[in-house]
């Protein structure tokens, strides 16, 4: 009994931590270039509206994916233009784009309300998924699962082990001497939220094609924020959160556990958790981690006089 | 965080010249307005017709232009809420979720206290919705002035917490059990409802708005306070070194913001829906704070911003009743709005 819950608790996690994780490590890449995207709420519904009406349409979810993907990244660039070509407020820019997001993906999805979709087919690797414990938790997920681990040391290696990372984050840290040596600020930051538009994007679909397998308007619930929290709590760090995005998963699994199972405590007070863990552990993390954000975050580079 | 970065992309005001820079602005509505129209002929409706419902529902006529008063209500005090903490660049964006915590506490006074007669009962859950949403904001305040989470982040995710919060309380130990399984609170007494004025729907919160409105005016520009907030605005370090006391200041703004955006929530519940419902606001908090970034933070700027957003509002209702489009597609309008605006204010500031 108490082996299958906690079985159960945690594969949860797993899966309510996967979209949190992708669209996590499309924040880091944002910030780390000194961009910060409160729009990511948007982006993601843009992903997920997208990837299920093109599912619903062409009855394919890998295609699904990658619409949402493009989606996701073309809605970021929206967000790029007004933050780096009209050097606007970026958290002004990033509401603006949620607003956008929210409205736009309602109305693009009004008609797949109520429609069926297979979903995301799940994968079982034979032999591993046939292993005692081990089987159930880690190898029955689909293909977005499987994936985000290796893309979470992908982004790692390249904003850490690769030419095109250092400069993305010398333009973070200080856009004016990373133009002094020759990179250009402004295109790194459009790659950069080409891909955290990406990564965004993919989060929203897995949200409605592999978790939920239904369209509803607003169906992030603040997944977005919370993902922007996160990236604080893995002090801007891709591996780091792993772990965050596994503990924030944790906190929607272990809500969803508890209603199952009928806890007699009210859904609305057990559906306050993540929110809550998010701020809690910010609070307590506080201090000690502010010197991790990059130099120059929310700031955009304005040219060298 | 590095947010006090935002410093650096000051709030235009008004300068010289700012006839031709409002008629340039008014092309930029108008290219948002026509983005849209182009968005709804995609969805195969007619724009034209759309706006033509708009607008003759809303400034039309009597009724519709009482509708859009009734709607600025709520809009300004979100949009000051913003306002009065950006005087030292913190960033509120929890509107929402203090609306929904004064109206809680608002309400929780209308339906204990409701004995009592309106001249004690009204002004009495007025505070109470104050207290509630001021509170409410006076988390982010503590944690933005202990230096431990931005207010920003904890602004955003509070809202979460306070509208399930609402809907505790509501579907739970509140639920009226006489509505069957319609989630709201029992109706407010006759004491609890602010009274309209002279046979319109505009009510007696109009008294609040235009307080704020003058309060936020007369403190910035002729108090020692407001003198202080503007030096901490400008440039923090020396406010600390000449005594001032930056933290408090970061807790009270927060709290006025929040108490601000509590009183519109308690109005909602007393003036317009008479009961807690879960459905309480369109979002009034979030398009509070697109008003005070359209409005720099000025006064009057916010009234008419409030204005020209409380009629897109309204125009949402429309095309949800009589055009069939889900009611949150007119938030695009809105983002559209602010991304002409946002587009001009930070190319404006990169030239001076």
């Amino acid at each position: 009994m108490i082996g299958s819950s906690l079985q159960g608790l945690l594969s949860g996690s797993i899966i309510a931590g996967t979209p949190l994780l992708y669209a996590t490590l499309g924040e880091v890449i944002g910030e780390r270039a000194g961009i910060i995207n409160l729009g990511l709420e948007g982006v993601m519904l843009m992903g997920a509206v997208v990837g299920f009406s093109t599912t619903v349409k062409t009855g394919n979810p890998a295609l699904g994916v990658f619409a949402a993907a493009l989606a996701g990244a073309l809605f970021n660039m929206i967000f790029g233009f007004l933050v780096i070509e009209r050097r606007a407020n970026q958290l002004a820019s990033g509401l603006a784009l949620m607003f956008c997001g929210v409205g736009l993906s309602a109305l693009l999805g009004a008609p797949y309300i109520g429609s069926q979709i297979k979903g995301l087919n799940e994968i079982r690797p034979p032999i591993l998924s046939d292993l005692p414990v081990a089987g159930p938790i880690l190898f029955h997920y689909d293909i977005l699962v499987y994936l985000v681990l290796p893309i979470a040391i992908l982004v790692w290696w390249a904003l850490f082990y690769t030419r095109w990372g250092l400069s993305l984050r010398a333009v973070g840290e200080k856009p004016t001497a990373a133009f002094a040596a020759g990179k250009h600020p402004y295109r790194l930051q459009y790659q950069a939220l080409f891909i955290a538009g990406l990564l965004g994007g993919i989060a929203g679909a897995h949200l409605s094609l592999a978790v939920a397998k239904t369209w509803a308007e607003w169906m992030t619930a603040g997944r977005g924020f919370v993902a922007v929290a996160l990236v604080i709590f893995s002090k801007w760090h891709p591996l780091r959160a792993i772990a965050g995005a596994l503990l924030f998963g944790g906190a929607i699994a272990l809500q969803l556990q508890m209603q199952a199972r009928g806890v007699p405590v009210s859904p609305f007070l057990l559906d306050m958790l993540p929110y809550l863990l998010s701020l809690g552990v910010l609070a307590v993390w506080g201090g000690a981690r502010r010197h991790a954000a990059p130099a120059s975050l929310g700031q955009v580079f304005r040219g060298t006089e | 965080m590095g947010l006090t970065a935002e410093q650096a992309n000051k709030a235009p005001r008004f300068r010289r010249g700012w006839w031709a820079s409002s008629i340039r602005f008014f092309g930029l509505f108008v290219l948002a307005f026509l983005v849209f129209a182009i968005l709804l002929l995609a969805f195969g409706k007619n724009p034209i017709k759309a706006y033509i419902d708009i607008f003759s529902s809303t400034l039309g006529s009597t009724y519709g232009f009482s509708e859009i008063l009734v709607k600025m209500i709520p809009l300004t005090l979100t949009a000051v809420a913003v306002a009065v903490p950006s005087r030292i660049w913190l960033i509120n964006v929890g509107g929402e979720g203090q609306l929904y915590i004064g109206a809680l506490f608002a309400t929780w006074g209308a339906l204990t206290l409701n004995s009592l007669p309106p001249w004690i009962l009204l002004p009495l859950i007025s505070v109470f919705g104050f207290l509630g949403g001021g509170l409410w904001a006076s988390i982010s305040g503590i944690l933005r002035a202990k230096g431990w989470v931005s207010e920003t982040i904890s602004t955003l995710l509070l809202n979460y917490v306070a509208i399930l919060l609402v809907n505790f309380f509501v579907f739970g130990p509140w639920k009226d059990p006489e509505s069957a399984n319609y989630p709201q609170t029992a109706e407010f007494v006759d004491a609890a409802t602010l009274p309209a004025i002279g046979g319109t729907r505009v009510h007696m919160g109009f008294i609040f708005v235009l307080a704020a409105l003058t309060l936020f005016y007369f403190v910035l520009s002729r108090t020692r306070w407001g003198l202080e907030m503007r030096a901490i605005g400008g440039n923090p370090e020396a406010a600390r070194r000449s005594g001032i006391p930056i933290s408090a200041y970061i807790t009270l703004l927060m709290f006025i913001g929040g108490g601000l955006a509590g009183l519109a929530g308690m109005i909602e519940v007393s003036a317009i829906q008479g009961r807690l419902r879960p459905s309480l606001s369109p979002g009034y908090g979030f398009i509070g704070f697109l008003i005070s970034w359209m409005a720099g933070g000025n006064p009057l700027g916010i009234v008419a911003a409030a204005f020209l957003l409380a009629v897109v509002t309204a125009g949402g209702d429309i095309l949800q009743m009589a055009h069939g489009l889900p009611g949150s597609a007119v938030n695009i309008l809105n983002a559209l709005i602010l991304f002409v605006v946002l587009s001009r204010q930070g190319g404006k500031v990169g030239v001076k």
